[in-house]
């Protein structure tokens, strides 16, 4: 991966600290994941059968991952047949490597892109700019990160850390003539503006799918902009990127996915724009590019097969687990440290960058379970994030202090009477740190007393309590 | 419904009751006498193993629960007056023993008649909240694991209903996480601290006189917010209420 597998594990906590301490970022975030709740809530609310359909969506990728050699197999038959080439990534390096090659050989100057989380996994934007190609996001969330120089924040909406007001500042000094006005349509028409010239004159447009089926060998993008059909169809190459995981058998089970996917991802009934590529133009075609190339990647995911992770090769990207998660909200994207944040992030993270350098990602959970509560294909992230930790565990990842602290717990927790005693002095210890009800410093408990007052204990322990009551029923003829 | 009109019933008080505020544990042990049951203590009760379930050291959470099982399991119903600890015991023991060929099913069995208090006396003993009169004003809080493990989020409202003179608000957000979390609310403070401020000026802003809510976890982590914010609100385990006390002083309160 592109990011320093150290990175993630020394500053966790201070990039959380930072974004805690940006209370223009709380806003944006606020703004993107409040209105997302509460659109999917009205979606799910007005279609009844959401449960059945999650569990048809469920079952419907089980199938797909339990024969996922199968029905890649078909699917490069039928995109093969159709006039397409596939190329098969098992890593990142790969993936760069094939598609700058392909680049390359076309003598490409400049690439159009559509948005694909893939893309940012894999490190393509990076990879294109080293081989010294000119790249421009099509979409506009990513062309607002672009302009900022940033990575996207949420794996639907990019740029969604920054407040409308943000964008309009950098489209003010990014864009020739600069936005007339900062409402939202003149800043959209601005930017279509900056980009429209660059898709017509692209050489290459690059893109990720949403599926891939297997029976057609098409590969399907959604979008709410066209942008993808605009980076799509007038660039003479058109190469498509996508994690293996993203098969289904046939269209029919690409539309059933598709309806659970765009309502946990914004609340509508169905994306403004849904295409299936399927090869390239054809003899007595309109448009469409003359080469279509689809790069299927692996990148960790057979692995992932064979390992506790699998459920996690369910998800579709939807971003309802972030975007419903009390963490995200507080932090935003960035502070995660890699290409996912959220809940499906502190899962997919330690698989792409390796557990020691991310393992704060799955502790930094409550465990409250709203993300699983809310995934359409009903991966139960928080057994996933605690999969990561009993590994972390095991492995000794876990600093010293807190393998002390739960083994000295232990030994007292499995002997009872010891542990009687052991509450009995805790209690009465504890009860001189404070006067009144309540504890405003505690020794020890600085993680707890530095944000909120400890309830002091009332007094003798319940065990205590009730032995002295029942000695004294006992007494009692 | 249970067969038995006076079921044994083992009572697991939880550590956090245990020693910060035994009045639950007395709460619970008076509900579940009116309500018929017959109840008793285990002496060899500590802790459910969250800690270590969460923390990722199988271990030891696997020894924990067989010292539980084999100190609970004869009883016919186990009653808990904490979500969070229940749901270990519902969902957390079969899972870690599931490969034990002697313990799993032994966890299985456990897991069958282990309830939270509030579904079990309402769900198991078709319990009514009689003759209790509070004039206050309260607000609810759904606790993570108990709601979402163990789909408590009726049972502790209707019996709250039927507190005479109780008026209950809505809270927004009141299924959303209050950011305890267990070592996640130490570990990730700040964070934790996030969390539990928006928590905090969401129950500010109903103006209720009191907080429930059915673990004692995030009860501890919203009264100690609100305190810290000066705030007026007074917090009890929803069984207190139930049990009549809450004319006693509330969490953080001096007796
Ligand atoms: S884990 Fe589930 S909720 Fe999260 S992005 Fe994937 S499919 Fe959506």
């Amino acid at each position: 991966m592109s990011a320093p597998e150290a990175s993630v594990q020394v500053s966790f906590k201070n990039r959380a600290k930072t974004a805690l301490a940006d209370r223009t970022l709380k806003i944006a975030i606020d703004r993107t994941t409040g209105t997302a709740e509460a659109k999917r809530a009205v979606a799910v609310a007005a279609f009844p059968e959401f449960q059945d359909a999650r569990a048809r969506g469920r079952a419907i990728k089980d199938h797909v991952i339990a024969y996922l050699d199968h029905y890649l197999e078909q699917f490069e038959r039928n995109a093969t047949a159709s006039g397409a080439k596939v190329h098969w990534a098992s890593d990142d390096a790969e993936a760069r490597a094939i598609i700058t090659r392909i680049c390359l050989d076309a003598k490409a100057r400049l690439v159009t892109r559509s948005k694909s989380m893939l893309g940012e996994e894999i490190g393509l934007p990076h990879a294109l700019a080293d081989a010294g190609i000119e790249r421009v996001e099509t979409d506009l969330a990513e062309h607002i990160i672009q302009l900022a120089g940033e990575a996207p924040s949420h794996i639907v909406w990019p740029a969604m850390h920054r407040t409308r007001e943000q964008v309009a500042e950098l489209f003010k000094i990014a864009h020739h003539p600069p936005p007339a006005a900062d409402d939202p349509a003149t800043m959209v028409q601005s930017a279509r503006r900056e980009l429209r010239a660059k898709f017509l004159g692209a050489d290459i447009g690059i893109s990720g799918s949403n599926f891939l089926v297997a029976d057609t060998g098409a590969t399907c993008t959604v979008t709410n902009e066209g942008n993808a059909e605009l980076t799509t169809t007038p660039p003479r190459i058109h190469i498509v990127t996508a994690g293996i995981e993203k098969i289904v058998p046939t269209t029919a089970h690409a539309l059933s996915l598709l309806r659970l996917l765009v309502r946990s991802a914004t609340g509508g009934e169905l994306t403004q724009y849904t295409t299936f590529h399927c090869g390239p133009k054809r003899p007595g075609d309109a448009d469409g590019p003359e080469e279509m190339h689809i790069v299927l990647v692996d990148n960790g995911r057979t692995r992932m097969l064979a390992n506790e992770f699998r459920e996690m090769l369910r998800c579709i990207r939807c971003g309802a687990c972030m975007n419903h998660c009390v963490v995200y909200r507080q932090i935003g994207g960035h502070a995660y440290g890699g290409t996912y944040p959220g809940p499906m992030g502190s899962v997919l993270t330690p698989v792409l960058n390796g557990l020691a350098g991310s393992r704060d990602l799955p502790n930094a959970c409550t465990m409250n379970g709203r993300c699983a509560e809310v995934c359409p294909v009903e991966i139960p992230i928080p057994t996933l994030l605690r999969a990561w930790r009993i590994r972390s565990w095991r492995e000794r990842l876990e600093p010293g202090s807190l393998r002390a602290g739960i083994g000295v717990w232990a030994v007292l927790a499995r002997r009872p009477g010891l542990y009687r005693l052991a509450s009995r002095i805790g209690v009465r210890a504890i009860r001189l740190f404070g006067k009144g009800g309540w504890i405003t410093r505690l020794p020890l408990a600085g993680g707890w007393t530095a944000h909120r007052d400890l309830p002091r204990p009332t007094g003798r322990t319940f065990m205590d309590q009730y032995r002295a009551q029942q000695a004294d029923k006992g007494d009692r003829p | 419904m249970s067969g038995q009109p006076n079921p044994r019933v083992g009572l697991f008080v939880t550590c956090l009751v245990d020693a910060i505020r035994p009045s639950i544990g007395f709460s619970a042990i008076q509900l579940l006498e009116e309500a018929g049951c017959r109840v008793e203590v285990p002496q060899a009760q500590t802790c459910c193993g969250q800690p270590a379930l969460n923390s990722g050291d199988e271990k030891d959470a696997a020894a924990l629960a067989r010292q539980t099982i084999a100190a609970f399991e004869g009883f016919d119903y186990i009653v808990l007056p904490s979500g969070s600890c229940a749901g270990t015991i519902v969902h957390g023991y079969p899972n870690l023993l599931a490969n034990d060929p002697v313990w799993a099913p032994r966890a299985q069995a456990m897991a069958a008649k282990t309830h939270e208090i509030t579904s079990f006396l309402v769900d198991v003993m078709g319990f009514h909240t009689k003759g209790r009169r509070l004039e206050a004003t309260a607000t609810y809080h759904d606790s993570c694991a108990g709601l979402r493990e163990l789909g408590i989020a009726a049972q502790p409202r209707a019996l709250l209903a039927e507190v005479e003179g109780l008026e209950m608000r809505g809270l927004e957000g009141n299924d959303v996480c209050c950011g305890f979390g267990g070592t996640f609310c130490v570990k990730y403070s700040d964070i934790s601290n996030a969390i539990v401020t928006e928590k905090a000026e969401a129950i500010e802003r109903t103006e209720a006189d009191l907080l429930l809510a059915g673990d004692l976890g995030c009860l501890m982590n919203m009264a100690g917010k609100l305190n810290r914010r000066s705030a007026r609100t007074r917090c009890f385990h929803t069984i207190e209420v139930l049990a009549g006390r809450a004319g006693g002083p509330a969490i953080g309160e001096e007796g």
